[in-house]
């Protein structure tokens, strides 16, 4: 593998010593969550056990080397995907949270009835959910990009169809969780910002995995999870355009994000501070930053290399098996796909494929994927399994799957020329 | 989950699985959905005298949720519906012969879940 070695990586994982099912760990799950290495534990403990103590109040040192630490971590992830500063990371929960956060502040105060909220069929609930309750509330109008089932992306037509629409927001993924494409954000932002639409990228399944410059996307907001990309649950990210937060009201009133509080007023804290109201996640914070440093370490370009080089080689040796339908954009374009592989065992329900494959001490995810209306509505599957790699996947761990992918097949008796029902 | 959670058993409920279909004009249907999976059963019972004379079922699901539909349906014609009533996850465990584990006991309880709400149904 070019650049990364995943045989080496894997040892900075304890995670990897665990057998299930007496079998040495596999996992295959991380666009659902990653792994967390040592320099990550390390440095939340770290934490707990050196400097515990708030921040943005104490005048003592530890709570001083908390308030640095949790701050620096921001600089990292400005850095990360080339925000200007950290003015404009705003610190959340997870995506959801962050989607959510635009939706109560920026699309409450500039989405009116009749306005039109444009996403596609290929989202994450996440991006799908803020959006229709946002619709309710206000008598906007949600419209969908169609997804070209065949081809696993964007229909061109459909955007610009879309966008004929005069859209107030343009809200898309970066990349499906569930077909693995890369969509071309940068050439959707352009045309809607042509059309005078704001654009949110849910980069939920980009930023772990591959370079994300969010200048060069010219993203007006996006949206990201710490636990993706080896940092701690609990801990998430809204990059948005300062301009727009500025103009943004907070959501939560508190503590933290007021300058100064009076009887009957408040003036709000300045950027990013004003959205997080309450004590902080520090440790989530913290715990993100050295996740930060430890992705650059190994280079956004070699992780990028490591698991497209993964995905060919899945999804070479999964055509060998017969019997089983993958979902998604064709071998010959594995530059256009992330590391996730969606695939179906024909005549057998996902949930069994993952037992089956649980017993052999590999987890792969099964079911709708949170995208219910790609996967029921537009691919027209009950559910699907699901495998997706990172960082510290080999292509041994490909092996082990394709050996349950057989146990599943002599299970259930699937002969090699089974055909998906229609 | 137990390494032999697809006992031959299962497998054979699940290919060929009993009382699959529906009944015309039953006491009492029921449909039950497990979201997470999307597995998705109907429940078709007729009731005389208090107890189960025909039980049947139609849906799509995993081998376990339907297996255990399968074997259920069997287990049910004959039984009062009190007794029906107060059945739990351990009597499905010990009707299939495997423990699903916790990940997987709402597939295995699916229809037992479906026909104790048509149950509650019928008695109004």
């Amino acid at each position: 593998m070019p650049g990364l070695d995943a045989e080496k990586v894997r040892r900075d994982f304890p995670i990897f010593r665990i057998k299930v099912n007496g079998k040495p760990f596999v996992y295959l799950d991380s666009a659902a969550t990653s792994q967390k290495p040592k320099q990550v534990i390390n440095a939340i403990s770290r934490y707990y056990k050196t400097y515990n103590a708030n921040i943005h109040r104490g005048v003592y040192q530890i709570s001083e080397k908390a308030t640095e630490a949790y701050e620096e971590s921001k600089r990292k992830v400005a850095s990360l995907i080339n925000a200007a500063s950290l003015e404009e990371i705003v610190y959340t929960r997870n995506t959801t949270e962050s989607i959510n956060l635009v939706a109560l502040s920026w699309a409450e105060q500039n989405i009116a009835k009749n306005d039109r909220i444009l996403i596609s069929e290929l989202e994450h609930h996440s991006n799908i959910v803020p959006w229709l309750m946002l619709a309710k509330r206000k008598g906007a109008i949600v419209d969908y990009i169609k997804l070209d089932a065949k081809l696993c992306k964007f229909d061109d037509a459909s955007v610009e169809k879309g966008l004929e629409k005069n859209p107030k927001l343009v809200a898309v993924s970066h990349c499906s969780n569930v077909l693995g494409t890369i969509i071309d954000v940068k050439s959707v932002a352009k045309k809607a910002h042509v059309v005078g639409a704001k654009v949110l990228i849910d980069g939920a399944q980009s930023v772990p995995h591959m370079r994300v410059d969010v200048k060069e996307i010219d993203a007006d907001f996006f949206a990201f999870s710490g636990h993706k990309m080896l940092g701690p649950a609990g801990i998430g990210v809204l990059y948005a355009k300062k301009s727009l937060l500025e103009e943004m009201p907070p959501v939560l009133g508190g503590g933290d994000m007021i300058r100064s509080v009076e009887h009957f007023g408040f003036t709000a804290n300045e950027l990013p501070w004003k959205f997080e109201a309450g004590t902080a996640n520090i440790e989530g914070g913290i715990g993100l930053g050295a996740a930060v440093d430890c992705l650059k370490k190994l280079g956004m370009d070699n992780i990028r290399a490591h698991e497209r080089a993964l995905t060919k080689y899945a999804l070479e040796r999964i055509a060998g098996v017969g019997g089983v339908d993958v979902c998604g954009l064709p071998v010959n374009h594995v530059d256009n796909r992330v590391g996730v592989i969606a695939f179906e065992i024909l005549g057998v329900h996902a949930h069994d494929v993952a037992s089956v494959f649980d017993s052999e001490g590999i987890a792969v995810r099964a079911g709708h994927h949170c995208a219910m209306p790609l996967v029921v509505e537009t691919l027209h599957k009950p559910a699907l399994s699901r495998m997706s790699f990172y960082v510290y996947n080999t292509e041994s761990d490909i092996d082990r799957a394709m050996d349950a992918i057989r146990k599943v097949k002599s299970i259930f008796k699937i002969k090699d020329s089974a055909r998906a029902r229609v | 989950m137990s390494i032999d959670m697809y006992a031959e058993e299962i497998i054979s409920h699940y290919e060929h699985p009993h009382n699959k279909g529906k009944i015309n004009d039953p006491s009492v249907l029921f449909h039950e959905l497990n979201p997470v999976c999307g597995d998705d059963i109907t429940v078709y019972l007729n009731i005389k005298d208090g107890a189960v004379s025909e039980a049947k079922f139609s849906g799509e699901g995993c081998a376990i949720s339907i297996g255990a539909a399968s074997m259920l349906t069997d287990e049910l014609r004959g039984k009062k519906i009190s007794d029906v009533s107060a059945m739990g996850p351990k009597d499905v465990i010990k009707m299939l012969g495997i423990d699903p584990g916790p990940a997987r006991l709402k597939c295995a309880t699916l229809s037992l879940v479906a026909v104790q709400k048509a149950i509650k149904t019928y008695k109004g």
